[in-house]
């Protein structure tokens, strides 16, 4: 493990030092960092997040990271952890305070949880997920609940990739996972020894072919 | 289903841990970064640190003892006290913080709220409210529960959530520390005032009065301290006691080692 280069991707979005401190207890240095070199030199890509969708594709934008994303991810298979915010700029569009385009790697949308009356938003504490098909970040969790903070969600147009979901007024995607991209909508790093699992085992997924 | 959150309360004088009746008689409860260790390995759901004097003391928040709370803690913590400014949450966010509390601030200027929101985001705004019985009302009171501020809970409650609040930390005056049960009236109160979570806090002293904050208060979260030290529970023999009561809890293995 200590060989890996894991870069945690610093875009000035809210908590990136906590996702740190969680791979470091579980024995993994990382770098934060949004220096082009260390993203191209990266064995993992984390891109954590906190806060509204357009400032966040504003910011990936505004530190040039899009296209060298594009390519370590989609091209070059680099295995990538989305969190929160970071799971949900990976639609293909946001609609938090207006429309705006995202990565676009998985096709869908980010819109508001709908949800009725007397449930509160935003979505925030421990909750129960349901694991809709087998995947790498979920081996071996202690339990199943984790801690979520969001009011939005990405709806993917194709639901093969969600891989488990978590209800709250409505049914949606908890986890996703398609080929070397795997993302979470709670934080693993706030989620305790469930969480920390989750970050381990996304350190044993490998650079798909 | 989401859960009710059981969160242990550590009240800080600049110097370590206190307890407080009434917010006086203070007394000493130790090391805050031994006992977020502490509750860290208990698996709590979340975790408040409050400095109560850093307002009153005119000081910023004691970044070095955050710092040291925060490496221990692998759930949401939120801090309160002392804060005044965007740089504040700014520094307490980088190291780790994932909300943070205003009490007074606010109140001195309700904009401030809006301006956190917009720029963290509504879930990283938590307001803090000390309400204060005075006759058939409760009234929202400021410098440790010793200033009227002259405006209902209520009201106040719903002009923070317009202004972008994620969180309303409620806290009762007259019940702080007493361990004579919650303020169950002011909860419900400001509970059905808001689409927000209200967190409860203060005057738990047995398990059954959690369970009706949380049914009769309509509490989303009760936050504890008293009855963890002097009422010879864990937070896990609470969260037991509230599932049988039909409350959605996380019931979690202590001291599992990933």
């Amino acid at each position: 493990m200590l060989a890996n280069k894991i870069v945690i991707i610093n875009y000035r979005m809210g908590n990136v030092a906590s996702v740190q401190k969680g791979f470091k207890k579980i024995g993994a240095e990382t770098i934060l960092s949004h220096e082009k070199n260390d993203i191209e030199n990266a064995d993992y890509l984390v891109l954590p997040g906190v806060g509204a969708f357009g400032d966040g594709m504003k910011n990936l934008k505004e530190l040039g990271l899009i296209e060298i994303l594009n390519n370590r991810v989609l091209h070059e298979k680099t295995p990538f952890l989305g969190i929160c915010l970071g799971m949900q700029l990976l639609a293909t569009t946001g609609y938090e305070f207006g429309e705006t385009p995202g990565l676009g790697w998985i096709k869908g949308k980010v819109i508001k949880l709908s949800v009725p009356e007397k449930f509160r938003l935003p979505h925030v504490g421990w909750d129960d997920i349901e694991i809709k098909r087998d995947t790498l970040l979920l081996q071996n969790i202690p339990g199943q609940n984790f801690y979520f903070v969001h009011s939005y969600h990405l709806a993917p147009n194709d639901a093969t990739v969600t891989t488990s979901i978590c209800t709250f007024g409505q049914d949606f995607a908890a986890t996703i996972e398609k080929g070397n991209i795997y993302a979470t909508q709670f934080h693993p790093e706030k989620s305790q020894t469930s969480g920390l699992m989750v970050l381990k085992n996304f350190l044993m997924s490998k650079r798909h072919a | 289903m989401l859960k009710v959150r059981v969160i242990p309360c550590m009240l800080f004088n600049g110097f370590h841990l206190v307890k407080t009746i009434s917010f006086g008689q203070i007394r000493n409860l130790g090391n805050p970064i031994q006992m977020a260790r502490v509750y860290n390995s208990r698996n709590v759901d979340e975790l408040i640190f409050i400095d109560l004097a850093a307002t009153e003391e005119r000081r910023e928040p004691e970044y070095d003892t955050i710092t040291e709370i925060m490496k221990e803690c692998f759930m949401p913590v939120t801090i309160g006290g002392g804060i005044t400014k965007i740089a504040d949450v700014d520094r307490l966010m980088r190291i780790g913080a994932d909300k943070i509390a205003i009490n007074n601030a606010a109140i001195v200027c309700p904009e401030f709220i809006t301006e956190l929101a917009e720029k963290f985001g509504s879930q990283c705004v938590v307001i803090s409210i000390d309400g204060k019985r005075v006759g058939e009302e409760h009234y929202v009171f400021t410098h440790r529960g010793t200033v009227n501020t002259g405006i209902p809970v209520t009201t106040w409650v719903e002009k923070v959530t317009a202004r972008g609040a994620g969180e309303i930390f409620l806290t009762s005056v007259d019940q702080d520390g007493t361990m004579a049960g919650y303020n169950l009236p002011l909860i419900a109160a400001a509970a059905d005032a808001t689409t927000i979570p209200v967190i409860a806090c203060g005057g738990a002293g047995k398990v059954q009065d959690i369970i009706d904050a949380v049914l009769a208060g309509h509490a989303n979260a009760v936050s504890l301290a008293s009855i963890f030290h002097y009422g010879g529970h864990t937070v896990n023999s609470i969260k037991e006691r509230m599932h049988k009561a039909g409350i959605p809890v996380r019931l979690m293995r202590e001291n599992y080692e990933t």
